[in-house]
């Protein structure tokens, strides 16, 4: 009774015994998990397959006929608004959150308290009270608004949206130096590859900038106004109201992950990378970005998966063509009662969340294996040199 | 040449502390210079303000004739090995020490080669692929040298560069940083609180004392012509008398009473006038423990005194005693003697403890000092102290092999 390594091998009762510490701790967990999260899931995947009652309910048998109907001509374009705001929420969250987690973990110990509870402060506040306050801000009737339909304040909101569309070309353009960079400072193929495509995203995202504002400014030597929300436009019902307001919600759950890897980042680094040469903003970059590297993956995650799937910020502060799928799904469940289609949105949207972590989790095994891989591939290619001096292994094991 | 690297007049206070006070000094090109001090003499402050972390509040830095003082620090030609190594963990071996390179924008062969001679001097050729966390402490050290040395600094800084490896592997390192200096002819500046490590290493040291430079000299000059009490406490261990000039044997000795203790004969090389008030300095292994009063006291020049040994202590290379001279064990001159074990097992009649004998030490041995402070006592070890962890804590490193130099001289 013994296995390979010769230890005694385990029986059943002995090994539950062994585990059952772990069992029973973790028992709690996997029953909750199991019925609120595997279970419901399982059921709506299972509705979409079942036809609709007529009195609203969900009748019996099997069809394929709500997969069928999922192509309704709108759905598209509310795929396509609920992918980019969410994606353009995501990036300028983390675009704010960096030096603020910077900051934050640079300040002395008394302050970073203060400051992390600043953060959490808004969640004191529910939820639907601060998108509600959002909605009395952006109102046509508020300060704000009002002052817009000024003279003074027109003028003030066109300089505005053309410094921000500056700034979004001044971010790709740093962005792609960055990336320039990392493609020239990464030793491995894989890491140039992903440089690349990042870097033609961001120089597609630029150009498309770029063009905006090429036409904006044409247009208004021809014909007067013109920019991405004209002066007299209503501030709330539409997209970037629902832009605003995603990232003024989803802010803390970038900050407070990127803080949580800002706080163990090693400062010393930062030094050492100006001591061999870099400049300030270079180090920070190129050193202190990839240093929290894991926080920006979760903050990617924290932020990009309960965008996708909000439903109470476009219901509340977007208009009848600034929907996204949350909104979709509830008018399909609730005012429509007509659940398998409900269900078939979820389906999709779910499947849709899982793509991101999907991606992460790819990445990080590829990389595990591509570390090994080229360890090995590169110790085989080098042990020719290693071979010729006798003595220098000696020494190596004599130091470690 | 031999202002190549200078620090003049440097100040920097931090709050209501001084942390680095009036600090002047020259270091020449391809110099192995040290700056060794207990922790908080602003040692490492120095090297901040050299590598353009800290600002000086006061006086100027000059690199190879160049004010530096107020340059950023990726603008000098100075390169740090940091205390905790700092390599970059998302990198290379390769990508970290390529790292300057690149920044510089050199071309992609001269990169490959420079890096390629940097695994070559640090003996780590066929493990560049691996990242930081793969590899042992001395090995992050030498990635840490090369990554820092492959720039072809000026200077090049070590911030405590040994502190965080354990004892054997220090040893190893301290050879190795040895043989680098030697082939890359670079002025290293080197901080260490290790007296140790800075007499093996350096050409010079300068040791520091609460922002203040005490004394600059080489390692020998250092040990044997201490200039303050604390540079002679602090390297090493030894004996303080504090008395008066009473006569001048001639041109090169005088007489030097000390109170309840007798009459010293001193080597007199700083010309001190009879009635002058002075402070000795003997380094324990100089004195010699006898049973018999020596013979021959070449002429006048060997001190010699009756004590009683207090406590006693066999560590390997040698014995560590602690004897008293004076009216009463509770009213007396405690000394510290260190009697190197040459012919041990032929010398059978070992002393004990309570027992009386003759303590002896050449005239030449004994060193005055410019200043004395009393606080520097405390850094020599008690008897008490060493005898209940002397199990533990081997002695300290220097100073046997002086001791055996010592007696090799003789």
């Amino acid at each position: 009774m013994t296995d390979a390594a010769g230890r005694p091998r385990m029986g059943l009762w002995r090994r539950i015994r062994h585990h059952g510490g772990e069992l029973a701790l973790t028992a709690p967990s996997f029953l909750w998990m199991t019925f609120f999260f595997v279970v419901p899931t399982a059921i709506v995947f299972m509705l979409t397959f079942r036809p609709t009652a007529v009195d609203g309910g969900i009748g019996t048998g099997w069809t394929l006929e709500t997969w069928k109907t999922i192509s309704n001509p709108n759905y598209p374009s509310i795929v396509w608004r609920t992918i980019w705001l969410s994606v353009v929420a995501t990036a300028l969250s983390i675009g704010i959150a960096l030096p603020c987690a910077f900051a934050m973990a640079r300040t002395s110990a008394k302050w970073r308290s203060v400051l992390v509870g600043l953060v959490i402060l808004p969640f004191w506040t529910s939820f639907l009270i601060r998108v509600f306050a959002w909605k009395n801000l952006l109102h046509p009737q508020a300060a704000l608004a009002r002052a817009l339909h000024t003279d003074l304040g027109a003028a003030g909101f066109l300089a505005l949206q053309d410094v921000m569309l500056f700034a979004l070309l001044f971010g790709a353009g740093c962005l792609s130096v960055f990336l320039l960079n990392s493609w020239r400072m990464s030793s491995t193929a894989r890491g140039k590859a992903a440089c690349a495509a990042l870097l033609a995203a961001t120089v597609a995202g630029a150009l498309w900038c770029a063009k905006l504002w090429i036409a904006f400014a044409s247009a208004r030597i021809g014909a007067g106004v013109c920019s991405i929300v004209p002066p007299g436009a209503p501030l709330l019902y539409n997209s970037l109201a629902i832009l605003v307001v995603m990232v003024y919600t989803y802010l803390p759950f970038a900050i407070l992950p990127l803080y949580a890897a800002a706080e163990k980042f090693d400062f010393a680094l930062l030094e050492a990378a100006l001591d061999l040469g870099a400049r300030p903003v270079r180090a920070f970059v190129n050193v202190f970005v990839p240093g929290v590297k894991a926080g920006i993956y979760s903050a990617v995650l924290m932020v990009l998966i309960p965008a996708l799937g909000s439903y109470v910020i476009p219901d509340m502060v977007g208009g009848p063509d600034a929907e996204m799928i949350g909104s979709k799904i509830y008018q399909r469940a609730i005012p429509d009662r007509n659940l398998p289609h409900a269900s078939a949105l979820s389906a999709l949207l779910m499947l849709g969340v899982l793509v991101p972590p999907g991606i992460a989790w790819l990445v990080f095994r590829r990389r595990h294996i591509g570390a090994t891989e080229t360890d090995v591939v590169r110790s085989l290619g080098s042990s020719s040199n290693m071979g010729n001096s006798g003595g220098r292994r000696r020494r190596e094991g004599g130091a470690s | 040449m031999d202002d190549f690297l200078v620090f003049k007049g440097v100040t920097k206070r931090f709050g209501a502390m001084t942390a680095v006070d009036d600090v002047t000094f020259n270091v020449k090109r391809g110099e192995f210079f040290s700056l060794l001090g207990p922790s908080g003499c602003g040692k490492t402050t120095l090297l901040r303000m050299l590598a353009g972390f800290e600002r000086p509040d006061a006086g100027r830095i000059f690199l190879d004739g160049k004010d530096v003082t107020a340059m950023p620090p990726d603008k000098r030609r100075v390169n740090t090995v940091f205390q905790n190594y700092a390599l970059f963990p998302h990198l290379t071996l390769w990508d970290n020490i390529a790292f300057g390179l690149r920044l510089q924008r050199r071309p992609k062969d001269e990169i490959e080669e420079r890096v390629r001679r940097m695994l070559r001097l640090i003996q780590m050729e066929g493990q560049e692929w691996k990242k930081p966390t793969q590899i042992s402490g001395g090995q992050k050290q030498r990635v840490a040298i090369a990554r820092a040395l492959v720039l072809e600094p000026q200077v090049l800084l070590l911030d405590e560069p040994l502190a965080a490896l354990d004892l054997k592997l220090r040893q190893h390192m301290q050879i190795e940083l040895d043989r680098i200096h030697d082939q890359v002819g670079i002025t290293f500046l080197y901080v260490t609180h290790d007296q140790g490590e800075a007499m093996s290493l350096s050409d010079r040291i300068a040791v520091m004392n609460r922002g203040k430079v005490e004394q600059i000299d080489k390692p020998a000059a250092l040990y044997e012509a201490p200039r303050s009490s604390f540079v002679a406490a602090f390297i090493g261990d030894t004996n303080f008398f504090e008395g008066t000039v009473t006569k001048l044997v001639d041109e090169n000795y005088c007489r030097v009473s000390v109170e309840d203790f007798g009459e010293i004969v001193c080597f007199n090389d700083k010309h001190i006038k009879a009635g002058a008030k002075v402070y000795l300095s003997v380094r324990p292994e100089k004195m010699h423990l006898t049973h018999e009063k020596p013979a021959d006291l070449h002429g006048g020049k060997v001190n010699v005194y009756e004590c009683t040994v207090d406590q006693k202590i066999y560590q390997g290379a040698y014995t560590r005693f602690w004897v008293w001279r004076g009216a009463s064990k509770d009213d007396c001159w405690e000394l510290s003697v260190m009697q190197v074990h040459n012919r041990y097992l032929l010398d059978q009649q070992e002393i004990g403890w309570d027992e009386k004998v003759w303590l002896s030490w050449h005239a030449d041995d004994g060193f005055m000092l410019e200043s004395y402070a009393e606080q520097d006592e405390a850094m020599l070890p008690h008897p008490t102290e060493e005898a209940s962890d002397a199990g533990a804590a081997p002695a300290p490193a220097p100073a046997p092999a002086g001791a055996a130099d010592a007696e090799a001289a003789k």
